[in-house]
């Protein structure tokens, strides 16, 4: 039984990294696209950002030096990554459910890296945990790990009541779409329960990392806590899968599309990347493209598809 | 408001061929004095039979595209085995690297949390029609995607839906892929950064570059004629050297300053190029610019060369591909010239099809530094090359930020220095800059004029930023004070004459628009006082 929670567990974290690297990677690989900025940009210059402005502003903006305001942007990121700025900003009632939503998956997070730490330092340097820092380390775990659940899981019901209540959103909603909210309600909801319920000398998440590190199937893992790490381990891997893995897509909407007005120069990178696009070979089969699957994009793009008319 | 059924994304597929919808006046968006005032709103021209019988117009009250309408069962199969075909293409690097990382992001991160409905005007203005919600359009696509292009089978279709394919569903999406003006706004208050207006573009690239399926105003007379003649207006390099010598001479009579356009200049320091529908429907634009460059003592030309003379891009609403080729000519005009630089003048989509879109397609000697006439015009302005008297523009003066220029190229202050400078009634719009309305003419609206469809431009794509309008000028309505509602972009300007004639607010109400430009030469102490004439044009 034990052997079988350490493999779920292992296995969904593995499938997780795995899953969502693909994904990421699958993003970053694909070719750079025709610039589709949207203003305010926030590594604009700060006086411009502040109105939404770009270069374009500046006379003869190519003979000045291109600014790239690093704080502008860690700025925006922050806010938009911690507190859902956006959402705030524009759809403040669906906010009130979906930013403890995400915090609490924050605390969760922060909750398994501490959880993770401790169970490192336990068994490489187990006399730092003995004292008061033990304790407290103890204590903020179940602190910001209680906060998580209780956060997430109301942020879930609160989301999956107005996905069932609200007329805007329902004929949009899927089966799929209900079924994730409730995973999230139903395997934190069971976590949360096996660890009410978790008898005081019965091993508690620690002891089941702890365990995990040695590989110690020993550990008797409490039957309700087992199935509520379990079921939060399979969410944990079924997550990249769908579209609630934005915390990835929103890294690429926001860097590679939104924000994106990098500068193609004369004899740059970039224009060394585009000359391979140039090189392509589409087969649009409209007869005003021209395209044949023989000849390249550049072929295309300066063929005149009048010609032979007079001018 | 009258309490209708919402259509279902599942009645895009039917075969009933009656539209999904019927809009009534009582449906829309209240508006403001003085067009709360019932009497002041138009009927709708319904759709002819003739149109009805002969086109696929079986989305809502109006027809932007004109499809006809396929002769048998087997010509719609084979229509829908292109849109599939199209679809693919529309996801591989080979067809489509210009955009395909921000569409397939756009596909499989949407929450659906409808946040992006709220911020548009069509839906808005509509009165909240479902059919026109952003993600109604981009919900099909994105089913279509699942299914058609990731080969979702069973589970796929529970975690993201289903959608059934057929004639019927592909004609209607044609015409529902122009009904956004992709403007962007919603992509702006995305909080994951989906863009439903960027759907709406692969959508309709989709259907021209594969099923050669597009608006006649865009394709036929638009980017054709450019590539042909040299303009979508139909002017040769011959026409239009004639017209700006005209324009010229009228200038010079109006101002009491000699005007005289520079033609092909090699090495000169600026390449203008106008939008050509200038120089037909607002002459008095290119010629206030040749009167001010001149003025600020600017060293300039003007080019014959195809397309040269210009700067309109449709692609950029339609087709990656004709937007590359109309580009080039352009870049090549300017090579040709040996300029320092291309300046745009009024255009929004020309600025951003030729500064932005197009900065990634021109490489080596092609590229050529573009910059916005606003920019060279605050430069002049504010630098004290031109003597100017703000009194001559004492009149109430309201801006529009053109979504090209402004939330989509960041370009929205120089802009506001000129107007804040010379137009001391200068008040602004809410909300404005780039948190702005569309005009309800963009990504090509304001030159389709088939059928009804000006009906639903004004009625709907228009609506929200007649609202901005009125509000603007709610303080000074009264007909007795002229007002100016500037528009430095030929498309915007082009939905205002219309808009603005369609609800009779000159005759009633004394509303002109006009560009930026006007503005500075009507204010230069230099030149014949009046240049703005406070007629209807």
């Amino acid at each position: 039984m034990t052997a079988l929670i350490y493999v779920v567990i292992s296995a969904s974290a593995l499938v997780f990294v795995v899953a969502t690297a693909v994904r990421a990677v699958g993003y970053a690989r694909a070719p750079l696209h025709l610039r589709w900025e949207l203003y305010p940009v926030p590594h604009e210059a700060p006086d411009r950002a502040a109105h939404g402005g770009s270069y374009f502003e500046t006379l003869d903006w190519w003979t000045h030096p291109t600014h790239f305001n690093v704080v502008g942007e860690l700025k925006a990121m922050l806010a938009e990554m911690l507190f859902l700025k956006a959402l705030r900003e524009f759809n403040v009632r669906l906010w009130r459910r979906s930013f403890p939503f995400h915090f609490g998956l924050y605390l969760l997070f922060g909750t398994v890296v501490l959880v993770l730490g401790a169970a490192v330092t336990t068994l490489v340097a187990p006399a730092v945990l003995a004292g008061s820092f033990g304790a407290t380390l103890d204590v903020l775990t179940r602190v910001i790990g209680g906060a998580g659940l209780a956060l997430t899981i109301a942020g879930a019901l609160g989301l999956l009541h107005r996905r069932l209540t609200d007329e805007d959103l329902r004929p949009y909603t899927t089966a799929g779409d209900l079924f994730n909210l409730a995973a999230f309600i139903g395997a934190l909801g069971v976590l949360a329960v096996g660890l009410l319920l978790r008898p005081a000398d019965a091993p508690g998440v620690h002891a089941v990392a702890v365990g995990l590190l040695r590989w110690d199937t020993s550990v008797q893992v409490p039957g309700v806590l087992a199935a509520g790490l379990a079921l939060a381990a399979l969410l944990l891997a079924y997550i990249p899968f769908t579209h609630m893995s934005h915390f990835v897509g929103k890294y690429f909407t926001y860097h590679a599309v939104r924000w994106d007005d990098a500068i193609n120069t004369r004899g740059g990178a970039m224009e060394r990347r585009l000359a391979e696009y140039l090189a392509y070979r589409p087969t649009w089969s409209a007869p005003h493209v021209r395209a044949d699957g023989v000849r390249t994009w550049a072929d295309v793009a300066t063929t005149n598809p009048t010609e032979g008319a007079k001018r | 408001m009258t309490d209708k059924p919402k259509p279902r994304l599942a009645d895009m597929s039917r075969r009933d061929g009656r539209p999904l919808i019927h809009i009534e006046n009582d449906d829309l968006m209240p508006l403001p004095a003085p067009l709360n005032d019932p009497a002041r709103e138009r009927p709708w021209t319904p759709l002819s039979p003739q149109a009805v019988e002969r086109y696929e117009c079986a989305l809502d009250d109006t027809c932007a595209v004109s499809v006809p309408k396929p002769a048998t069962r087997a010509e719609e199969d084979a229509l829908v085995g292109k849109f599939l075909a199209g679809l693919e293409k529309l996801f591989t690097r080979e067809n489509n690297w210009t955009f395909l990382q921000p569409l397939v992001l756009s596909m499989e991160h949407c929450a659906k949390c409808q946040t992006c409905a709220e911020a548009c005007h069509v839906f808005e203005a509509s009165g909240r029609n479902e059919l026109y919600r952003p993600t109604y359009r981009s919900e099909i696509v994105r089913r279509l995607y699942f299914k058609y292009v990731k080969h979702g089978g069973l589970l796929s279709a529970w975690q993201h839906g289903d959608v059934k394919v057929n004639w019927p569903l592909v004609a209607r999406l044609i015409e529902l892929s122009y009904r956004c003006n992709i403007c962007r706004r919603c992509a702006q208050t995305c909080p994951i950064g989906v863009d439903n207006g960027l759907i709406a573009h692969e959508l309709r690239k989709l259907f021209s570059q594969e099923m050669g399926i597009a608006a006649k105003e865009l394709h036929e007379t638009g980017s054709m004629l450019q590539l042909k003649v040299g303009s979508s207006t139909g002017m040769s390099a011959e026409v239009v050297k004639d017209n700006i010598q005209f324009i010229d001479e009228e200038t010079s009579e109006r101002t009491g300053v000699k005007v005289e356009t520079p033609w092909d200049v090699e090495g000169a320091d600026v390449l203008l190029i106008h939008n050509a529908g200038e120089i037909l429907a607002w002459p008095e634009n290119p010629g206030a610019f040749a009167l001010v460059l001149t003025a600020a003592g600017i060293s300039w030309t003007l080019s014959s060369e195809l397309a040269g003379y210009d700067s309109i891009n449709y692609g950029l609403w339609y087709d990656d591909v004709q937007l590359a080729r109309v580009a080039v000519k352009h870049a090549e005009a300017a090579k040709k010239l040996k300029v320092k630089k291309i300046v745009l003048g009024e255009c929004g989509h020309a600025h951003k099809a030729l500064s932005v879109i197009a900065d990634r397609v021109l490489t080596g000697d092609l590229n050529i530094p573009r910059e916005s006439s606003l920019t060279l015009l605050r430069d002049i302005v504010m630098n004290g090359h031109l003597k100017l008297d703000p009194s001559r523009n004492d009149f109430p003066v309201t801006l529009h930020d053109p979504c090209n220029l402004v939330r989509l190229m960041g370009v929205v202050e120089p802009q506001r220095e000129v107007v804040r400078a010379i137009c001391p009634k200068f008040r602004e719009m809410e909300p404005h800059g780039v948190d702005n309305y569309c005009c309800g003419g963009g990504s090509g609206f304001a030159i389709m004029s088939g059928h009804n469809f000006p009906d639903w431009r004004f009625h709907v794509s228009g609506r929200k930023k007649l609202q901005q309008i009125l509000g603007a000028f709610a303080d000074c309505l009264d007909p007795s004070i002229p007002k100016y509602l500037c528009a430095p972009c030929s498309n915007c300007k082009g939905q205002f004459r219309d808009m603005l004639a369609y609800y009779d607010l000159w005759e009633q109400n004394r509303i002109l628009y006009g560009g930026l430009v006007e503005l500075i030469v009507n204010a230069m102490t230099d030149v014949t006082p009046g240049f703005i004439e406070w007629e209807w044009h």
